[in-house]
């Protein structure tokens, strides 16, 4: 295509979506003359404007029922499948909520960590799940012997753990010399000894320790309970149960760029909120996908732009959004009515009727569509 | 090893409006940044932007429906 042209398709980077414009450039014919070209943009542009939604279209109420008709038909509950390889993970209609309410704990916490191109193998791969994944020691004990008489706390270790896990029981006894005030620490093969330096009679101070040192993090990120290496086409990918993005970035064999979590709140406090806002967008698309429902991504979109709109992540609950609303009487409607208009009243709060619900409460038309536009008389 | 938001691909790219911009912008939208969404000025895929409340961040998103599209933050303390 002559570049005048190209240029002349640009100029209406303004008025045309980037896509609409890349369009028309792929499917004009590149010995296309000038006049032909201005009359397909003057159309393209008409077209564009018809196609636009109106003023006073009320775009929200159609993306509720958009996505609450098709949400009838999803799945109700998370399956667990026994045996499966894979993780399980919520689905359908919970998954939605999940993500819709901006749920603090989800519950199934997920991370896909993928390596750079050049570490992509799958000794690597093997390597950096054992190195991320959370282990306490309680996982490496074959065996807690308690001596009351002697007072010792005898802990033997699974030798081949031990290896597996690249630790010895040097790097062991470092940890725990902290954590064990009172009692002195000694190294045997595979066993740690901890001996109690005072003389009493009891039990429950050896007890309380093997509790406290059953739970102690000796190795990995802190949450991720699980990690599944996995083949995806050609490069081999962790998936986590648990999540710690912040901690996962941050190591030199991680891809930053593609490495994600499934936990928008997460994600908002790691990357911010357009990542938030787009993370929401794909979770969400992800469950209708799998579920073989269409709904228009635009839905999803605008949904996702009113729970980041103040620049703080907000769920669609009466802590959230909702509670945002100007008026007493629409937060009334939503949910816990009275505690609103108790509240209200002892403010002394103002209601200006000017949005939907509560015209509609008070049987007034409601300012959408044609109702929309008010009159303005000039006085002489 | 410190990882920068910038390059992760669920962060589009920002950046500061200047004051002609902003100009332009208000007069184009006819709003004012009382009508704009909000983003917070510790929000970490603005850490390096070093804004104050009352600039706009201009966010350059990739759109499955539009390819590119704009979008427009006034940035808020937080």
């Amino acid at each position: 295509m002559k570049k005048e042209h190209e240029e002349f398709i640009d100029s209406y980077q303004d008025k045309l979506s980037a896509a609409i414009l890349e369009e028309v450039k792929q499917s004009v014919p590149a010995d296309i003359t000038k006049e032909k070209l201005h009359k397909i943009m003057d159309l393209t542009l008409d077209a564009y404007m018809l196609a636009r939604v109106n003023a006073g279209e009320c775009v929200g109420l159609v993306s509720a029922e958009s996505i609450g008709e098709p949400g009838t038909q999803m799945t109700l509950n998370t399956f667990h499948f026994a045996g499966v390889s894979e993780m399980n993970v919520t689905t359908g209609l919970p998954r939605i909520i999940e993500i819709f309410d901006a749920q603090k704990e989800i519950k199934t916490p997920m991370m896909e960590v993928y390596l750079k191109a050049s570490q992509n193998s799958l000794d690597n791969i093997k390597k950096f799940a054992l190195k991320i994944k959370e282990t306490l020691l309680g996982e490496l004990v074959e065996e807690y012997a308690l001596n009351i008489f002697e007072q010792t706390l005898r802990v033997v270790l699974n030798k081949a753990l031990l290896k597996e896990y690249d630790l010895s029981t040097k790097e062991l006894v470092k940890l725990f010399k902290t954590k064990s005030k009172g009692f002195t620490l000694d190294v045997e093969e595979n066993q740690l000894i901890f001996v109690h330096k005072g003389k009493p009679e009891e039990i429950k101070e050896l007890y309380n320790l093997k509790e406290k040192i059953r739970s102690v993090k000796i190795k990995g990120l802190k949450g991720i309970k699980q990690v599944l290496p996995v083949k995806r086409g050609e490069e081999y990918v962790c998936l986590t149960s648990g999540t710690n993005l912040k901690d996962v970035l941050e190591f030199a064999e991680v891809d930053a760029e593609r490495t994600t979590c499934n936990d928008i709140n997460e994600v908002y406090h790691v990357l911010g909120v357009e990542a938030a806002r787009q993370a929401i967008i794909n979770e969400v698309y992800k469950v209708i996908e799998a579920q073989g429902l269409n709904i228009d991504i635009r839905h999803i979109m605008l949904v996702a732009d009113i729970m980041c709109a103040t620049g703080v992540l907000k769920g669609i609950t009466r802590y959230g959004v909702v509670s945002e609303k100007a008026s007493v009487l629409a937060r009334a409607s939503f949910e816990t009515p009275i505690k609103h208009l108790i509240n209200a009243a002892l403010e002394g709060e103002v209601d200006h009727l000017t949005s939907v619900v509560e015209n509609v409460m008070i049987n007034q038309p409601v300012p959408l569509g044609t109702g929309l536009p008010g009159l303005v008389t000039k006085m002489k | 090893m410190a990882f920068t938001t910038n390059h992760h691909q669920l962060v589009p790219k920002h950046t500061k409006l200047s004051e002609a911009e902003k100009a332009k912008l208000f007069e184009q939208y006819v709003v004012s940044i009382r009508d704009l969404p909000k983003i917070l000025k510790t929000d970490p895929a603005v850490a390096k932007l070093s804004l104050k409340s009352g600039d706009i961040v201009k966010i350059e998103r990739e759109s499955k429906t539009a390819g590119v599209s704009f979008y427009y933050r006034g940035v808020i303390d937080g």
